[in-house]
């Protein structure tokens, strides 16, 4: 039976993972989400799952590796501080290629920062945070149900391109309570890994199908496979070569990059006669629909592109904005992050203007209305 | 019989040790023991870290993974609670096990889950070229101890012990038979399980700090090495610049992941 229910995003995300399969939670606490951990601490041995709080924020995505081998979905939680610590595992997860789902509440950084106050200053870290080269899906929730979906949309994500899935929520979004309808567990479609179609003595495991991505063993099933960091060719063992090296690192990027259009999620508000665009994501994106509409009444056409996946970052589509408006504003909580990348595929055709706050509270509907009735 | 190396190696050699390096006895030495409890290959994983002894585990064949450096015990941790059928033996060394990875140690340890590491103590980092770790007794040489090591090391036997270990246990490359057995108690005991092997280094710890050869450094393991059993006979005095091998400690605690399972046991019957 469909709940309707009063949740926050931190909660949404918790029971969108449950919804999704995940029967494994290993963390570490950190504000602003130490909910996701402690709803997961009380559900997960309710349906059979296990919850782990580590020693660290390090041992807690270590932890979800290790049980993302056994053929579980897995989930961990951070903010800035941890997600700094979590990057090294984040960069094994993707060359490993093993699926694991990172949920990160932003909050003020650099450093302990502002623990409890909103940013959305991780935004580069998460798509560079990890050293080397490497590919990167993160996805923003801006409200309380979209934390439930995109939860179970980083699920699929992972599962399908086998590496790590950011789910980049910001304080606004994870603290805040909303009207959410949740349908029965049972109707959700699991995502499901794709496993090996040989036996054991002929499979090779890091051997792609033609989606650049390889059928991957639980451990336990007699597969008998080796995981490592190093780069490996497609036995799965360690070979230094520069042939192998490079196919490695091209296929990595290959398998996300062909599929960038599917990967791709975004929303438009009020763009189709629009001449100016806000470009936005997660908690800033509800003070723009409140702002757009205050614009709408005094009879400026604004709309909205709301990034929703954000990494890979969608250059197609934001270029074909910047042929339609005759100004994009992108408003975030940092110094200024995404704006970079929406110049980068704008390239020039119209003018970029940041609206970055970093003084720990949100940008208001108001402000952001004076900002454009000023551009 | 099927030979050991071909049931239990995968076939990848040349191996990258060098030549005179204890870590093949001591990989052979587990083995052995998995081959005496006659685990099953295919619900036996060996996880390690990042080091010499760490690339053990691109060696055997079963469901290996060779981690990150120092998070070895992590990655095992979530194996072995994910499915606790699964027998899960940790590889690791003095530096991988006990400097980056020292905090996940004694956790570990103090959760008294299931899983039985073996610490390649060779004191130093092979890997790369010689700088001391923690078990690197003091005033040694290293690269990075160019005048001497300043530095206590650790007794990382009575370091498990107090952060909870309830089986510890020590070897050596030269007692190999011992170290199978000691292993294989390990394997056994149901909780974590530590067993420091002494091996030796003679290209980065010996040559530094002239103790010979290999085969001087195994004689060495042989002169310093005193039972359990014989220690208890011995003064204080007798038992200066020795270390004990054998099982050091043994004791029963309740096991993590069996722990858990009453947990959702509980829960699915909506008790709290």
């Amino acid at each position: 039976m469909a709940k309707v229910l009063l949740l926050q995003g931190n909660q949404a995300c918790a029971e969108g993972a449950i919804a999704a399969g995940v029967t494994f939670f290993a963390g570490y606490p950190i504000t602003p989400s130490t909910e996701i951990a402690e709803i997961m601490a009380k559900r997960l041995p309710e349906v059979g799952g296990k919850f782990i709080q580590m020693e660290d924020e390090i041992a807690g995505i270590g932890a979800i590796v290790g049980a993302s081998l056994t053929g579980k979905k897995v989930l961990t939680a951070t903010s800035g501080p941890g997600f700094s610590l979590k990057q090294e595992f984040i960069g094994y997860a993707t060359i490993a290629e093993v699926p694991i789902v990172i949920a990160n509440v932003q909050r003020v950084g650099p450093s302990t920062g502002q623990p409890t106050a909103p940013a959305q200053g991780d935004m580069m870290q998460a798509r560079w945070g990890t050293h080397g080269d490497h590919p990167v899906i993160a996805l923003t929730p801006a409200s309380v149900p979209e934390c439930f979906t995109l939860t179970i949309k980083a699920y699929e994500l992972s599962e399908k391109y086998r590496m790590p899935v950011l789910l980049m929520l910001d304080e606004i979004i994870g603290h805040m309570r909303e009207k959410i309808e949740i349908p029965d567990y049972d109707t959700i479609e699991k995502p499901v890994r794709k496993g090996p179609r040989v036996g054991p003595s002929e499979f090779k495991a890091y051997e792609p199908d033609s989606d650049g991505v390889p059928p991957m063993a639980d451990f336990g099933t007699g597969y008998r496979y080796h995981v490592t960091g190093l780069v490996h060719d497609e036995t799965g063992f360690p070979n230094g070569s520069p042939a192998a090296t490079e196919k490695l690192l091209k296929r990595l990027h290959e398998k996300v990059e062909r599929d960038i259009d599917k990967i791709t999620m975004y929303e438009e508000y009020k763009l189709d006669d629009a001449e100016i665009a806000i470009v936005t994501y997660g908690g800033t994106a509800r003070s723009a629909y409140a702002a757009i509409d205050m614009a709408r009444e005094e009879g400026i056409k604004v709309g909205m592109f709301r990034l929703i996946s954000v990494w890979p970052f969608p250059e197609k589509e934001i270029a074909q904005l910047a042929q339609k408006v005759k100004v994009i504003v992108v408003p975030e909580l940092n110094y200024g992050q995404m704006v970079g990348e929406v110049k980068k595929a704008v390239e020039g055709k119209v003018p970029v203007k940041p609206m970055s706050k970093y003084d720990s509270e949100p940008i208001s509907p108001k402000e952001l209305l004076e900002f454009v009735k000023n551009l | 019989m099927e030979k050991l190396i071909e049931k239990y190696y995968r076939p990848r050699l040349p191996h990258i040790w060098c030549p005179g390096c204890g870590n093949g006895i001591v990989t052979s030495s587990i083995i052995k023991a998995i081959d005496k409890l006659g685990l099953d290959q295919d619900k036996t994983v060996i996880v390690s870290g990042i080091g010499c002894s760490s690339r053990a585990s691109g060696y055997l064949n079963f469901d290996t993974v060779h981690s990150l450096h120092g998070r070895a015990l992590p990655v095992a941790t979530g194996i072995k609670l994910a499915d606790p059928e699964l027998n899960v033996i940790v590889i690791t060394g003095d530096g991988d096990g006990t400097a980056i990875g020292g905090n996940h140690f004694i956790h570990t340890a103090r959760r008294n889950i299931n899983l039985t590491v073996i610490l390649f103590n060779n004191n130093i980092y092979g890997m790369t070229g010689g700088q001391y770790s923690p078990l690197t007794p003091t005033d040694s040489k290293a690269t990075t101890a160019p005048y001497g090591t300043l530095e206590r090391a650790f007794d990382i036997a009575e370091l498990a012990k107090a952060a909870g270990a309830t089986y510890v246990a020590r070897g050596t490359a030269f007692h190999a038979n011992m170290l199978v057995d000691v292993i294989a108690k390990g394997i056994s005991h149901d909780g974590f399980s530590l067993i420091e092997a002494v091996t030796q280094c003679p290209i980065y710890f010996g040559r530094q700090n002239k103790k010979g050869d290999a085969s001087a450094m195994l004689k060495t393991q042989r002169d310093n090495a005193v039972t359990v059993e014989a220690a208890k006979k011995l003064s204080p005095e007798q038992l200066e610049g020795k270390f004990k091998i054998g099982v050091l400690h043994q004791s029963e605690a309740p096991e993590y992941t069996k722990q858990y399972q009453a947990i959702i046991d509980r829960a699915q019957k909506g008790a709290k």
